[in-house]
């Protein structure tokens, strides 16, 4: 056999990764409060306890509230960044891209304990606000990264183009530049969104009383009786981030198809 | 004649610098309405920067752009009258080929159908009625260019500047493209400013020809001027195919030099075949282009003035033929061309034979 060995390592490494996550439904319809096999027999149960959960769901909404606030500002953010490190030359660009970016290697703990200092020295109550603030910091660089690839493959004589026709750099952005990096745009916003909604140290710190999801979910942990209604809940985003994605990547696909451009697989 | 028509464009000694780079080293030229005018020269020569100068994407240093008798300095790129097509063509790949070409229109303050016939009637000009609904991205290379040419003309520019338009296209492709492009000169009658590195391309299709070395214009003139009296060696060298031998200047007097060819013997020229030895090594020589040499066949009237030769090598090409040829008395062999007429031999390497040559034909460089 070709490649025998690799073979093997292959499908162990895919089982090693999906096979966790195959453990979660099937617990979730597992009619038993403890986690082991043999199987106890099959019920919805722990679905219908997730409807009636009031601290779950404001922690899921604590987590969407944020999560999408971050990955918009933090999009935003890039945009700029992205569009200066590519196209303006300016003094110490490369050391100011740097420490931009700098948050992707420093510790994360580092980076909450920090903020949490400073928020608590200022003044500063915690709240979701603290944390959308928390959750900018870790996803802009993730957003920078994407975008700069977007802003990079575009060509600079489309814009002069656009110039020499009579439109001004404002709207030649709005015309030309911005419809053509949409689907760097939508990556970016997709996986900033995603980085947000699981990140649980910054949540962790600077939540305050007000818990994101992955918080609660760590806090439901303590209680064994709780374990099946977390497990059918991470079903429950296991499904949702599966639309999400087949979504994401139809847009994207169509994106390129429109433009003509090559499919470079995008980052999914 | 184009010397009648007013100026369109001036260069005002104008330089460029980039951090120390010189780019633009003292350009100055006009350029006169509806003129098809190239800038020729080797790659980094400056002939791209000063097109972009004209379409004011390049600020300069010092000097002036002028356009219809006016400073360009404080004028922006999206307020010239200019019109660029770009050397990737910039055609935008999100819109289709109707919504590419009405692009400049965007302002204009005409209806909505009245844009749509403007837009009809460039895509007719540039050969591509019925392509408007299509997308931009699926279209050949040579579509894209015509694609480009009607976004800029459909603004009636003063000018439409060209960034080495044809370079993309394949050969069959750019020949056609030259001889379509001149035609759609001469119908709107527009000023055409061509960037190009291709000495053929700009012989074939300008009225005028700025040849640029390092940031300067070595020579501007009519394409005929420039293949028959380069005005220096490096133009020579440049433009076409040219034989050198080296020569003595004898004597000189009342605008005519004297001068002893190696091969061809002594000679007198008229003061306008005189021109610079700029980029020669060594003494002065005289030049003359391959096809200026005729090689004399038996049976043939003995031209005035022809020597002795021996064909060293054969090239054949179809409708002519090239030959190397060691004229007697020479160090080196020379180059000369003879169109292949019905009935008349292919030579053969070796072959002892006569050429004929005109004085009237040579340059002298020194």
């Amino acid at each position: 056999m070709k490649g025998g060995w690799f073979r093997i390592y292959a499908y162990g490494f895919l089982l090693f990764l999906y096979a966790p996550i195959l453990l979660l439904p099937i617990f979730a319809f597992n009619d038993g409060a403890i986690v082991a096999f043999p199987l106890a027999g099959f019920t919805t149960k722990w679905f219908e306890q997730l409807w009636v959960e009031p601290a779950l769901h404001q922690a899921l909404k604590n987590s969407l509230i944020i999560a999408v606030s971050a990955s918009i500002l933090s999009t935003c953010l890039g945009i700029f960044a992205a569009r200066a490190s590519t196209r303006y030359n300016f003094p110490l660009r490369g050391g100011i891209i740097g420490m931009i970016m700098l948050p992707l290697v420093l510790p994360e703990i580092i980076l909450a304990i920090a903020l949490l200092v400073v928020l608590l020295g200022i003044g500063i109550p915690l709240s979701i606000y603290t944390v959308i603030l928390g959750h900018v910091l870790v996803c802009t660089p993730f957003s920078i990264a994407v975008l700069t690839a977007a802003f990079q493959s575009l060509d600079k004589s489309l814009e002069e183009a656009a110039y020499d026709l009579g439109e001004t750099p404002a709207s030649t952005f709005r015309l030309i530049i911005l419809p053509l990096v949409t689907p760097g745009i939508i990556s970016s916003l997709l996986m900033t969104f995603t980085i947000s909604l699981d990140e649980f140290l910054m949540a962790f710190f600077l939540a305050g009383t007000e818990p994101t999801l992955p918080v609660y979910i760590f806090s439901q942990f303590r209680f064994p009786k709780s374990v099946p209604v977390v497990l059918a809940l991470g079903t429950v985003l296991v499904v949702a981030s599966i639309i999400l994605l087949t979504i994401a990547e139809y847009f994207r696909r169509r994106g390129i198809a429109k433009t003509g451009g090559k499919d470079t697989g995008g980052f999914l | 004649m184009s010397s009648e028509k007013p100026v369109m464009i001036e260069f005002r000694d104008v330089h460029k610098y980039y951090g120390d780079y010189h780019a633009l080293r003292g350009i100055n030229a006009t350029i006169r309405a509806g003129e098809f005018f190239s800038l020729l020269g080797p790659s980094g020569c400056g002939k791209t920067t000063l097109l972009r100068t004209i379409a004011g994407f390049e600020g300069i240093s010092s000097g002036a752009v002028m356009i219809g008798g006016e400073d360009m300095a404080d004028v922006p790129a999206n307020q010239r009258p200019t019109n660029m097509v770009f050397q990737s063509y910039a055609i935008f790949p999100h819109l289709t080929v109707a919504e590419n070409v009405g692009f400049g229109l965007r302002k204009d303050p005409r209806t909505k159908a009245e844009k749509a016939k403007a837009v009809d009637e460039a895509l007719g000009m540039v050969g591509l009625t019925g392509y408007g609904a299509r997308a931009a991205h699926a279209l050949s290379g040579g579509q894209r260019q015509r694609v480009a040419l009607a976004r800029a003309l459909i603004l009636k520019p003063k000018v439409l500047l060209l960034d080495e338009p044809l370079s993309a296209l394949d050969k069959k492709m750019r020949e056609q493209m030259q001889v379509e492009l001149i035609k759609l000169q001469r119908q709107v009658g527009i000023t055409f400013i061509l960037v190009t590195h291709d000495q053929e391309e700009a012989l074939v299709m300008s009225d005028r020809i700025a040849v640029m070395f390092e940031g300067q214009i070595a020579q501007l003139a009519d394409p005929e001027t420039l293949y028959r009296r380069p005005a220096s060696r490096k133009v020579a060298d440049f433009i076409g195919t040219m034989n050198f031998l080296p020569a003595k200047i004898l004597s000189e007097a009342g605008g005519k030099v004297e001068v002893e060819a190696q091969g061809f013997g002594k000679m007198t020229l008229n003061a306008d075949q005189v021109m610079s030895a700029e980029g020669a090594a060594g003494g002065a020589t005289v030049g003359f282009r391959p096809e200026t040499l005729t090689i004399l066949f038996d049976g043939q009237a003995t031209a005035e003035q022809h020597c002795d030769a021996v064909v060293e090598e054969v090239v054949y090409y179809g409708d002519m033929t090239y030959y190397d040829i060691k004229i007697q008395g020479c160090d080196s062999a020379v180059r000369l061309s003879m169109r292949n007429v019905f009935g008349r031999p292919v030579l053969e390497i070796g072959t002892k034979t006569r050429v004929a040559w005109s004085a009237g034909a040579l340059v002298l460089f020194r």
